[in-house]
């Protein structure tokens, strides 16, 4: 009966869904089935072969077409006579402009990217339309409400940014398999097939100066007529070997830590290369990403974890492969997960050097979702998100303000509920996003570049698309295509500058302003000059305050569910595209409750706890939040309710 | 457990899943075989969802023909009745589920699966019922215990924003997650017959009563307890109670003939089993409930059960089947539950008219909550298939209008109430 009475209010509306994935699949499905007659829908991804157990509107046959477009038939077959709009394009690009956005009654997001997520939040903002924002990972989920003046807005929480590790983590003392991931995949792999003219830090070590880089910048040269295999194991021993002997000689380094252990090839693997199975001319000839170490060398379980001859067979295999098959794209090599042979040399690049630091070996199925970030996933959690989108939706549309819930999907049930709704935050007032709150920024202005403020501050941080930023009526730096030539060059040379030799100097005490006009979005910086920042625990160089992050702890590797641990790296760009669904924060069980503000539980009836009640709610105090992020953006997991130490958890009646 | 390697096809497809319950997990399920009988909306929600996760085989029932508003909330098969002209339900289900996933085998069984034998069971892990009367939940809950295999058993129940699934894994034994590594973990569940006896949603003589009086009143026949005067002792009845006790305590209790201590002056509500139900009865366990849950899921589970009496109680009287009744039937119904709540001296206060009215109306499927169920029910299946998390325990309970998604553990015999 409630059903049918939505029926009026459903028909009429105008929704657009961002995000043709795991969740908008589910969500499409949904919305088309309550009775949703016009619904436009952007995704720029196309179908892969591991969407194919969740995102049940694609079939083995669509992999390669865009998400939206197949989608869209897909709803249409069971549903011909509703409108579906799609779009194959990126929900930044300056189409979906404020005008766009406004003719939408409630926009619904199922996106996998925390980037993402922010512009949209912004074009919502600026547009005035409500958003439905959601999430999920593996047996987790989310769904909140963000409407302007009534509700927080997405940002209104700080967010997870990226993980970073300190740069002499990952070059000379790793402790965890995750940092010898990020080696091998983000400076070996990286310096081996990438970009020549990148920048690399493989031969740096915190002991030695740039006297010995000279002669190691040979070492991964090929000399005339070399054997590839000769070739690859000598990388093999210079970085698994020569470049450990080295870091050996700095004492200092290793008086707390175990000493690694040196590995030369020839000490594993005494004998040329031989195969068990077929060999290389086995090898499917024509598509080189079917190219594979592990098929020549007749590997064929990627859930085993290999022994370090194994490791250093595939190292030299795929080394080899690389040369013989792939040898046109080295120099423009990207790691993608999706790239058999470039998994296999990462999976045993990071095994050879975990085993020299005697960190645990890992299978490729492992390493596979670290180095690629991969995101764990499953239908049915995405299925009751989607549902629980949809009901969202409706009361939005029917504007049952005080309906309004956020509601947690969680794995194990807090207060015997699996699926628990809470009361939407109101908005926080010293947001800088939602409200005019200026940010304080802390920076050596005489020697932070204003390139470093752009990438590290204005995109990575602020989220901005088209930044411009201006300090008084001076502009410092603006990006677009109706630019003059001179302004770009301009531009440009403003970005090699430090802060306080710019145009218009900027100096402690100065403000900045940051705008973005496609988002609408301008925030204030206060500048406070520093000189000197923690190399390790401040890897910017800059802080920025005013918007709390939240810390970030490793959580603990949970093997036997083959959790992973997301990582991205300095070396990271702040978007790899990569096709990873869904999700973002989840407090299991109670809400974080930032000063001041009050998040409720949706039951409220008389105020008294009763003495079971109240050990119930031990219980649930005792459950960690779980923050968790996807893609790009880190996975945290607080695994011991550390994180609240200084935040309070309050339930109100 | 068999070693066999997924194959390379399998690995590729499954990847997101495997990182979520593991390599093992995703064999186990590729080895069951799962049925289901009576599809809806929910049920081809939940059918999409162990489909897609990769069971080895789903078996569906349900010979009714199909017509164009026969599930409102589908997505398998369009609305062209050429499509589907002269076939049943389950056989358009099944065409468009082999689709979704070519390492699935769906089949059809037809027939009426109350009437088969037991030895029928046999080939299935799991069964999944949907769309018939009590009665027949029970007989198929019975025959499924009483199989030599362990057969996980579940009901599912959907109208209007109201949504439930009832669980029996029988004795069930898994790896429980534990910050520091694995323990076995055991948990003993009730049939929907004990259930039934227990008088929940029981009918005629094992009807539960439940009323909500204050204490006050059940003291002028209750001699007062001298050692603890805040504490009041029930007298002896032939009946049982299980109690709930408001305020500022919230408890379920167990009584047997020996009668139970309560506070005074607490609002008292009491379940009334006849003298005639069953053993198991007696020896149930409540366990403490936080009070804001019970009471939403009581208020809930209340109405749900006595209403569905009455309405099960109509449409057995009118030979009609489960889920045919519709709002031209309240005035029948209505009177119906008069005489029923007469007959049993039950205040018909408990069983509203407005909310008779509210599920009689809505038997239109609302598209989120099948979503929601029959995910829910989905993750479960794979759960006691895989042995990879913690199994709900045993019903679950989700409601649009409040939206939560509650679970209780009802009628367990074996488990040690939770101290308060």
């Amino acid at each position: 009966m409630e059903f049918e009475q939505q029926l009026e209010v459903i028909k009429s509306a105008k929704v657009l869904m961002v995000g043709a994935g795991g969740i908008g699949c589910e969500l499409l499905k949904t919305l088309a089935l309550s009775g949703f007659q016009d619904i436009h829908i952007i995704d720029m991804d196309t179908i892969e072969v591991s969407n194919l157990n969740r995102q049940f509107l694609f079939r083995q046959s669509h992999v390669g077409q865009s998400k939206a477009k197949v989608a869209r038939d897909a709803v249409l077959r069971f549903r011909p006579n509703i409108n579906i709009t799609p779009y194959h394009a990126n929900v930044k690009g300056p189409e979906f402009n404020i005008d766009f956005f406004k003719q939408f009654n409630v926009v619904l997001n199922g996106l996998d990217n925390l980037d993402a997520r922010r512009h949209v939040n912004r074009l919502c903002l600026a547009a005035g339309v409500p958003l439905v924002e959601s999430g999920t990972t593996g047996f987790l989920g989310q769904v909140t409400v963000h409407v302007k003046g009534k509700t927080e807005c997405y940002e209104c929480q700080p967010k997870p940014t990226p993980k970073s590790y300190p740069v002499c983590t990952i070059t000379s003392t790793p402790s965890k398999f995750v940092h010898c991931i990020v080696w091998a995949k983000d400076l070996l792999f990286a310096k081996l097939f990438g970009d020549k003219n990148q920048g690399n830090d493989l031969n740096t070590r915190s002991s030695d100066g740039a006297s010995s880089s000279d002669n190691a910048e040979d070492a991964f040269e090929r000399r005339a007529g070399e054997d590839s295999e000769h070739y690859g194991r000598r990388i093999y021993d210079h970085v698994f070997g020569y470049n450990i002997e080295m870091a050996l000689g700095n004492e200092e380094a290793w008086k707390n830590r175990d000493r690694p252990k040196p590995i030369y090839s020839g000490d594993v693997l005494p004998e040329k290369l031989s195969y068990q199975n077929g060999n290389v001319e086995d090898c499917p000839n024509g598509d080189p990403s079917s190219v594979s170490a592990m098929a020549s060398l007749g590997l064929k379980n990627p859930q085993d974890i290999w022994s370090l001859r194994e490791n250093t067979r595939v190292f030299l295999e795929a080394f080899k492969l690389f040369f013989g098959k792939r040898e046109k794209e080295i120099g423009n090599l990207i790691f993608d997960k999706d790239d058999q042979l470039a998994v296999e040399l990462v999976t045993a690049a990071a095994n050879i050097r975990a085993a020299s630091f005697g960190i645990p070996l890992h299978s490729l199925f492992e390493a596979k979702g670290i180095a690629g970030n991969i995101v764990h996933a499953v239908a049915t959690t995405n299925a009751i998100i989607a549902g629980l989108i949809v009901i969202e939706a409706i009361k939005v549309l029917r504007g049952e303000t005080n309906k309004y819930r956020m509601t947690y999907c969680l794995e194990h049930p807090a207060r015997k509920m699996l699926l628990m709704p809470v009361e939407p935050f109101e908005p926080n007032k010293s947001c800088y996003v939602c409200s005019e709150t200026p940010l304080s920024l802390e920076v050596n202005t005489r020697r932070s570049k204003l390139r470093d403020f752009v990438d590290k501050i204005v995109k990575s941080k602020l989220g901005m698309n088209l930044p411009i930023i201006m300090h008084g009526s001076t502009l410092l730096y603006e990006v677009g295509d109706d630019l003059e030539e001179d302004e770009v060059a301009n531009y440009t040379a403003n970005l090699e500058k430090v802060l306080a030799e710019l145009p218009s100097p900027v100096t402690s005490g100065s403000v900045l302003k940051v705008e973005d006009l496609q988002q609408e979005f301008t925030c204030n910086i206060n500048v406070k000059h520093r000189e000197n920042f923690d190399k390790e625990k401040e890897p910017d160089g800059m802080l920025l305050s005013g918007w709390t992050e939240i810390p970030t702890p490793e959580k603990e590797n949970d093997s036997s569910l083959g959790k992973e641990e997301i990582v991205s790296t300095p070396y990271q760009t702040a978007s790899l595209g990569t096709e990873n669904d869904d999700l973002e924060i989840i407090p299991a069980g109670v809400d974080i409750v930032p000063g001041g503000t009050k998040r409720k539980l949706s039951d409220i009836s008389n105020a008294t706890t009763s003495s079971s009640a109240g050990v119930l709610d031990v219980t649930v105090n005792s459950q960690k939040p779980e923050v968790i992020d996807d893609d790009n953006d880190v996975v945290v997991m607080i695994d011991g309710g550390n994180l609240n130490a200084n935040k309070k958890k309050k339930m109100l009646e | 457990m068999e070693n066999e390697e997924l194959t390379e096809q399998e690995t590729a497809l499954y990847d997101r899943q495997i990182r979520v319950w593991g390599v093992d997990a995703q064999r186990r399920l590729s080895k069951s075989h799962i049925l289901v009988s009576g599809v809806s909306g929910t049920i081809i929600e939940f059918c999409k969802n162990i489909v897609l996760a990769g069971v080895g085989s789903l078996t569906l029932m349900d010979d009714r023909m199909v017509t164009v508003d026969a599930i409102s909330a589908n997505f398998l098969f369009p609305p062209d009745e050429d499509m589907f002209r002269g076939k049943s339900l389950a056989e358009v289900c099944c065409d468009a589920l082999k689709d979704f996933n070519p390492m699935v085998h769906v089949s059809v069984q037809k027939g009426d699966l109350s009437s088969f034998d037991g030895d029928f069971y046999d080939k299935f892990s799991a069964v999944v019922v949907n769309c018939c009367s009590l009665p027949t939940k029970r007989l198929i809950n019975e025959k499924c215990r009483k199989r030599p295999k362990r057969i996980a058993f579940y009901t599912l129940d959907c109208r209007d924003s109201c949504g439930e699934i009832f669980i029996d894994l029988q004795n069930y034994i898994y790896e429980q997650k534990k910050l520091d590594g694995t323990v076995e973990c055991q948990l003993q569940y009730p049939s929907f017959e004990t259930l039934v006896e227990l008088g929940k949603l029981g009918v005629n003589s094992n009807l539960a009563l439940s009323c909500s009086i204050p204490l006050d009143l059940v003291c002028e026949s209750v001699t007062e307890s001298t050692k603890e005067p805040d504490l009041v002792t029930l007298p002896v009845h032939p009946a049982r109670y299980v109690l709930i006790f408001e305020e500022s305590k919230w408890i379920f209790g167990c009584v047997n003939f020996d009668g139970v201590s309560a506070p005074r002056r607490s609002t008292l509500r009491v379940f009334l089993y006849s003298p005639f139900s069953c053993q198991e009865a007696v020896a149930v366990h409540w366990s403490t409930l936080p009070r804001k849950v019970s009471k939403v899921y009581f208020g809930m589970r209340d109405c749900m059960s006595l209403i569905r009496v009455v309405i099960e109680k109509f449409e057995e009287a009118e030979g009609r089947k489960a889920g045919e009744t519709s709002i031209a039937d309240l005035p029948s119904i209505l009177k119906l539950k008069k005489e029923l709540c007469q007959a049993e001296s039950f205040n018909e206060y408990h069983i509203p008219d407005s909310l008779l009215q509210r599920l009689l109306m809505g038997t239109m499927e609302h598209p989120p909550v099948c979503a929601i169920i029959g995910g829910i029910l989905g993750q479960e299946v794979i759960k006691a298939i895989s042995g990879k998390g913690d199994p709900l325990k045993n019903f679950f309970f989700f409601d649009a209008m409040d939206g939560k998604g509650i679970i209780e553990d009802i009628g367990s015999t074996n488990t040690e109430p939770e101290q308060p």
